[in-house]
């Protein structure tokens, strides 16, 4: 046996005033979980604004009390608006706002070191340790780097179109925040299409990129921006199909009744619909740009795609997007599939939006594990995977799921039998689609010989190429 | 419409919708103009929100700004003739006859019938319930047939679309 792990040495070496400094810790942790658990328990917090577990019940008394306090002194703005209670909505909306900004914000830069120390842990080296303690003021010196930096645009650029891009590609990803459920009433816009939204707005950033690649004049930037557009449309379809399937089996397209339906039946959409959470999480690591799908900015092959041309702070815009929609996604995933803030009661002790949160973390962290481990797909690989696999899959699974949605309709009373019912028949149509396809459909190289590539020469409006040729 | 908020919103939407809609065949550059027409879509969709016709908007925000923005941008870079600037179209006399008469028949329309308008209480009443559930009922009940015929007239475009750069020997 080592030294490291003998106990009786283990314990020589920890001096008795530590140990006697953690036992004081420790008993102080316990004794604090303990106060809050027979607070939580008599009731005396309920309902009343100082009870963190629902921040809501806050932010509802603010907007009782400012709704007395404007319903009686009607001024020039209360004509303008014609409402009487105009204050409080502008009050929470100014709080939602600065809650969801803060929050993004704050994530960005955390996660940025979390990302890179993970990363290196996986890779067997250190990651950034030596800014700050372990490394964590890292992604600020970075930032701080970042904005000192020259911003260079290209010869031959389109400057409008150069100078957009980095502003556009994060208004979607701050909008993507607006219908999360982090809590039964913590929602910035609770509405009904919320599915539906966030669909459009997922689709909106594929212009900005765009706009990024082919304004920059360079050709890596416009190979990149063009991939990048084609696999964002083409996994648009599998992300929209296995949405929508979520939206057929709970009957809601608002992501709170969605969260709720899961509270309500006890049970995770992932149970139910493994199939649907490949395909969702899948189709969504092509639309980030992160790893198994990040042939848009495939450093072998086309030097850092989309934002080759991009210096300072403007790459740092893209950079942080990207990892700012990471996290979106994994939010997303922990409301739809992981049971959101819901957690078989236990919200009703711990604050829901901590178990929200905790949750995400965790498909953030796999999300990061994926980064580490996976290999890169190949473009043609990709977009057959896309067309060939994950679009006929989700719609049979579509299909297969709005027959059990109407049986499920019909008999709710037994609700858990007929649950679990589905539960088996999704897991195994999901364990024969995936090995079936692997067995007989999967990536053959000796049963298909590869084409030859050949070179397209009639492919018009490449300004890019037609300028560089010019200004040499 | 009695609230100046949402006055103050529909002239600002309508006039960035046709604001950009009017770049669309000003500006020189192709691109460009595409960039325009899906900034038209955003202020379209906008519109339709101040309707209360949320799903409408978030439609007209995913098919149009979406996916037919992307779409003109591959027809744009992809056919040989596109790279050519905006400026020489072939069918601008006939297409600003077309438009003007279309744009005079929509305000004789907008002019002519008789809308049923609601005041504050009677609209304080009429609650804006979800459209999404109008929309998808009447999909699967009263326009089923209509919507079968347009999936069937989708299925035959995709399918005529692969057909027709299928090239002789690919896998």
């Amino acid at each position: 046996m080592s030294a490291a792990l003998d106990p009786i040495r283990l314990r020589a070496r920890l001096a008795p005033r530590t140990l006697a400094r953690g036992v004081i810790a420790f008993a102080a942790f316990v004794a604090l979980n303990v106060a809050i658990a027979a607070l939580v328990v008599s009731g005396a917090l309920d309902g009343e604004w100082y009870d963190f577990r629902d921040l809501g019940l806050g932010v509802q008394q603010l907007r009782e009390w400012l709704d007395e306090q404007t319903a009686d002194q009607p001024g020039w703005l209360t004509d303008i608006l014609r409402s009487t209670t105009w204050l409080s909505y502008l009050v929470t909306a100014l709080l939602g706002a600065t809650g969801i900004l803060s929050f993004v914000g704050g994530v960005l830069l955390v996660l940025i070191w979390v990302e890179r120390r993970l990363i290196g842990r996986i890779q067997v080296r250190r990651g950034p340790n030596r800014v700050g303690p372990f490394g964590l003021l890292q992604p600020v010196a970075d930032a701080i780097k970042l904005i000192q930096k020259e911003t260079l645009i290209p010869v031959g650029a389109d400057r409008v179109m150069f100078f957009l891009p980095p502003v556009l590609v994060f208004i979607p990803g701050l909008l993507v925040w607006a219908p999360v459920p982090w809590a039964p009433h913590m929602t910035y816009v609770d509405t009904n299409v919320g599915v539906l939204y966030l669909v459009a707005i997922g689709s909106l950033a594929t212009l900005a990129i765009f706009m990024a690649g082919w304004s920059s004049n360079n050709h890596y930037a416009l190979l990149g921006a063009m991939r990048t557009v084609a696999m964002m449309i083409s996994y648009e379809i599998p992300l929209a199909l296995s949405l929508l399937t979520v939206v057929v089996l709970t009957g809601s397209a608002q992501l709170s009744a969605i969260v709720e339906w899961q509270s309500v039946h006890n049970v995770w959409i992932v149970v139910l619909l493994p199939l649907t959470l490949f395909t969702f999480f899948f189709a969504s690591t092509a639309e980030l740009n992160r790893t198994p799908n990040d042939i848009a900015e495939a450093e072998s092959e086309i030097v850092a795609g989309f934002h080759t041309e991009y210096s300072g702070m403007k790459f740092g815009l893209f950079y942080a997007v990207e990892l700012g929609n990471a996290v979106a996604v994994s939010a997303l995933t922990a409301a739809l599939f992981l049971g959101g803030w819901s957690m078989f009661g236990l919200q009703e002790w711990v604050p829901a939006y901590l178990l929200f949160a905790t949750k995400v973390a965790a498909v953030y962290f796999v999300l990061v594990w994926l980064r580490g481990t996976l290999p890169r797909f190949r473009l043609d690989q990709l977009m057959a995977f896309a067309w060939k696999y994950l679009i006929p899959l989700a719609l049979l699974n579509l299909g297969v799921v709005a027959i059990e949605a109407a049986l499920f309709r019909r008999w709710e009373g037994e609700g858990v039998v007929v649950l679990g019912g589905f539960a088996l028949a999704n897991g195994l149509l999901t364990v024969v689609a995936v090995r079936g396809w692997a067995r007989f459909l999967g990536y053959a190289p000796e049963r298909e010989p590869l084409l030859r590539p050949t070179l397209t020469t009639g492919v018009g409006g490449l300004r890019a190429v037609d300028r560089m040729r010019t200004t040499r | 419409m009695e609230s100046t908020g949402i006055i103050i919103g529909f002239w600002a939407l309508a006039g960035l919708t046709v604001g950009s809609a009017a770049l669309v065949f000003v500006v020189r550059n192709l691109l460009h103009a595409v960039l325009a027409l899906v900034l038209s879509f955003m202020g379209m969709a906008g519109l339709f929100l101040t309707l209360s016709a949320d799903f409408i908007a978030m439609a007209q925000v995913l098919i149009y700004a979406g996916a037919i923005s992307v779409l003109l941008v591959f027809a744009v870079m992809l056919t040989p003739l596109a790279s050519r600037d905006n400026g020489n179209s072939l069918f601008a006399l006939p297409g600003l006859a077309i438009g003007g008469a279309f744009a005079l028949l929509l305000m004789f329309l907008a002019v002519d019938v008789d809308w049923p308008e609601l005041r504050d209480a009677a609209l304080a009443d009429r609650a804006f319930a979800d459209t999404i559930e109008a929309v998808g009922r009447s999909l699967v009940d009263r326009y089923a047939f209509a919507f079968q015929v347009a999936s069937a007239l989708l299925l035959v475009a995709l399918i005529g679309a692969i057909a027709l750069v299928r090239e002789d020997g690919a896998p």
